[in-house]
């Protein structure tokens, strides 16, 4: 036994010094495209950096959180990991991430690398902890045919609320019951709508909806409005309601929807159907304002990586989050660079346009738990639509609720 | 070391394969699980500190959970006596019938072997609104209004109970005529010829000495409902349990807690209630209903 482990030490300790190479460890999920592409670039960095070697680590979505808590305490886990940097505040609590270095990260490289909305995403108490390659924004599908069938010009799609409520209204059929046929508008809370219900609606109307250092719920106070806007769609122009059809993106990928609100990630959905004549455009502004959201999954070096692997992981991050990285992510993946000089050359693409475009004036919600805060939302629409409650009152609730998760989450963290 | 020694050492030493693979996955997990409960533990985060009755406090005075646990009696109480008067009334019938039994033990057992996550898809679509739900097609087709079934406060958890129903009740059909065959035809002559009615032989002869296979099933059953989760989790929003908690059950309630929240502390404490819950049920069916019947 005991020389065996001598063995195994002695061949270890030669491997080590003949290799002579530093080692780092990058995990992410499995999505193919995404898998095949870092394959790629991780040959082109070993490359440019013999010294360093890569070992690139997938493993299913549904696992990520639990196989991540098992193994970084126990220092067997990556030294740089992709992660949604909604779950950036429990990893930085959890003591998992270090922060980006000052010294390759300076606020000047990410201010003018990055979109002023990724600067906030990725920080926690007002530190970056992590870089994105690629982004996501919202925008307005809509239905070319069902636009032409009612009457309106195919390729003029709305550029206000007010314009997109009133087209909305010329496309919702009803059978002679009442009962929608066909929705003008999907309305869908629990898909992207909470997104466009928090950080544009609540904006549009002249609101914020958290305080800037993310602990005070503000909608129901500065925009109090903006749940009766939502769901008046729902319940006055009668447009459109949530689960027809079972859910926004089955009711428009079957022609029963003629816009809908949805992400950059619904493009490669949307993209193989021929039978769907469909175009996509910048979100309709309100008050001349217009707002956005953005999410991303972002890479962050973790506490395991420490002296040469640092320096590595640094140069890896750097490299992966590149503008030629960014580049290939578009073109591979499809989607969003997170680098505003990448997405210029792209701005009059039809596809990519009015996301990119969108991008500029997006905003990144900080969520403690993403899908209770997309709940209270949620929740919000139903107890409007379903339970006939004053709109406002429904608001008022949710924010208390809204209030309560995140009070609960700064609560354990000091 | 006498043979038979030997024997009942190699006895224990094939026993001791299942034991401890019970003890690693059943009992260690379930200890564990009661340990947890009175942590607060979050499933990313390294700490694990006692906080006591911390999360069971927390979760009396959380509404979410008290909905979710009354749901959860709710799909008991309506469940369990749909899914055994129906499944005794069908395989009573179906005992009679002669032809082409196989075929309808068959028909009914179909929903049963089908894979849950596709049945719940199934009746989520077969409960939508117009256009697309059939059954509200067929209600309108009779003139009448179409229901919101699933997207209601009050209708989706009874529309999720007719689904469990629909699927369990293949299964309890078969166990209750293979009752139906171990009771002994003597009796029931025997009632006949001292001019008992067909009802009078059911519920004097067939239903008594059906008891302790009723008591299975109830049981059984009962466990099936406390705890359910897989038709909720996939004929509703998002699996969220809605509209607004209506359907929510505590398993569900337990998932997302653990592992949309990450808060495994206070999922463990809610997992603890749950088994006292079954356990305190199956207890109280088991002393109200076991009765030795003999004639």
């Amino acid at each position: 036994m005991k020389r065996a482990l001598l063995l195994l030490l002695v061949v270890s300790v030669i491997f080590a010094g003949f290799a002579g190479a530093v080692k780092i460890t990058y995990w992410q999920y499995y999505y193919e495209t995404k898998v095949k592409l870092v394959d790629q670039l991780i040959e082109e960095f070993e490359k440019q950096n013999p010294g360093i070697e890569v070992e690139h680590v997938t493993f299913p979505y549904e696992n990520f959180n639990e196989k991540v808590a098992v193994s970084v305490p126990a220092g067997v886990g990556p030294d740089v990991l992709t992660l949604f940097y909604g779950w950036i505040p429990l990893y930085v609590t959890s003591g998992y991430l270090v922060p980006l270095p000052e010294a390759e990260f300076s606020p000047e490289y990410l201010n003018s690398e990055f979109f002023p909305f990724v600067s906030k995403g990725i920080q926690f108490d007002g530190i970056p902890y992590a870089l994105p390659t690629a982004v996501r924004s919202l925008a307005l599908f809509w239905n070319k045919d069902l636009f032409a069938e009612a009457g309106l010009d195919p390729e003029v799609p709305p550029t206000t609320f007010a314009e997109m409520v009133e087209f909305a209204k010329k496309l919702t059929k009803y059978d002679d019951k009442g009962n929608i046929i066909q929705e003008g508008l999907t309305m869908q809370p629990s898909g992207q709508g909470h997104q466009w219900i928090r950080e544009v609606l609540v904006r549009q109307l002249g609101g914020t909806p958290y305080s800037a250092d993310n602990r005070t719920v503000l909608y129901h106070m500065t925009a109090p409005e903006t749940i009766k806007v939502y769901t008046d769609l729902i319940t006055k122009d009668k447009v459109g309601y949530p689960g027809f059809l079972n859910d926004d993106v089955t009711a428009f990928r079957s022609l029963k929807a003629a816009m809908t609100i949805d992400g950059s990630f619904r493009l490669g959905t949307f993209r193989p159907l021929e039978n769907l004549n469909w175009g996509v455009t910048e979100l309709p502004s309100m008050n001349g304002v217009k707002s956005n959201f953005a999410s991303f999954w972002a890479h962050a070096i973790t506490t395991n990586a420490t002296g040469d692997k640092l320096d590595a992981s640094i140069k890896f991050l750097k490299f992966i989050t590149s503008e030629y990285a960014q580049t290939l992510w578009l073109e591979q993946v499809g989607e969003l660079p997170a680098n505003p000089n990448v997405a210029a050359a792209y701005y009059d693409h039809p596809e990519f346009g009015p996301f990119l475009k969108g991008l500029e004036y997006a905003h990144a919600t900080f969520f403690v738990d993403e899908s209770g805060q997309r709940q209270v939302l949620m929740d919000a629409v139903d107890k409007v639509w379903i339970q006939g409650m004053d709109p406002i009152k429904a608001f008022e609730e949710a924010a208390a609720e809204d209030q309560a998760i995140i009070d609960e989450f700064w609560s354990r963290v000091e | 070391m006498k043979i038979s020694q030997k024997r009942i050492v190699t006895a224990y030493v094939f026993l001791a394969i299942p034991l401890v693979f019970y003890i690693v996955v059943r009992f260690y997990p379930m200890i564990y699980a009661f340990w947890l409960s009175f942590t607060n533990w979050r499933l990313i985060s390294p700490k694990k500190d006692f906080v006591g009755f911390d999360n069971f406090v927390k979760l009396f005075k959380d509404k979410v959970f008290m909905t979710s646990l009354w749901n959860t009696i709710k799909y008991v109480a309506y469940g369990i006596p749909l899914v055994i008067v129906l499944s005794l009334f069908l395989a009573a019938t179906l005992n009679k019938v002669r032809h082409l039994q196989w075929f309808y033990r068959l028909l009914y057992v179909m929903p049963y072997i089908t894979p849950l996550v596709a049945v719940s898809w199934v009746w989520r679509w077969i409960y939508q609104r117009p256009p697309a739900g059939v059954l509200n097609n067929i209600l309108m087709a009779f003139g009448l209004d179409a229901q919101p079934f699933l997207t209601s406060m009050d209708q989706s958890l009874p529309a999720i109970v007719v689904t469990t129903v629909w699927v369990n009740l293949g299964y309890c059909i078969i166990i209750y005529l293979a009752g139906l065959q171990t009771i002994p035809q003597e009796y029931l002559e025997a009632a006949k010829i001292d001019g008992a009615t067909s009802r009078q032989s059911f519920f004097k002869i067939t239903l008594p000495l059906l008891n302790p296979i009723t008591v299975f099933l109830v049981v059984t059953q009962s466990i099936t409902f406390l705890r359910i989760f897989t038709q909720v989790y996939n004929m509703t929003d998002q699996g969220s349990g809605g509209p607004l908690n209506a359907t929510k059950p505590l398993v569900l309630y337990i998932y997302q807690k653990a592992f949309r929240s990450f808060d495994m502390g206070l999922a463990s404490s809610a997992t603890v209630i749950l088994f006292m819950l079954i356990m305190g049920i199956t207890l109280i069916q088991l002393l109200v209903l076991n009765k030795r019947v003999q004639y």
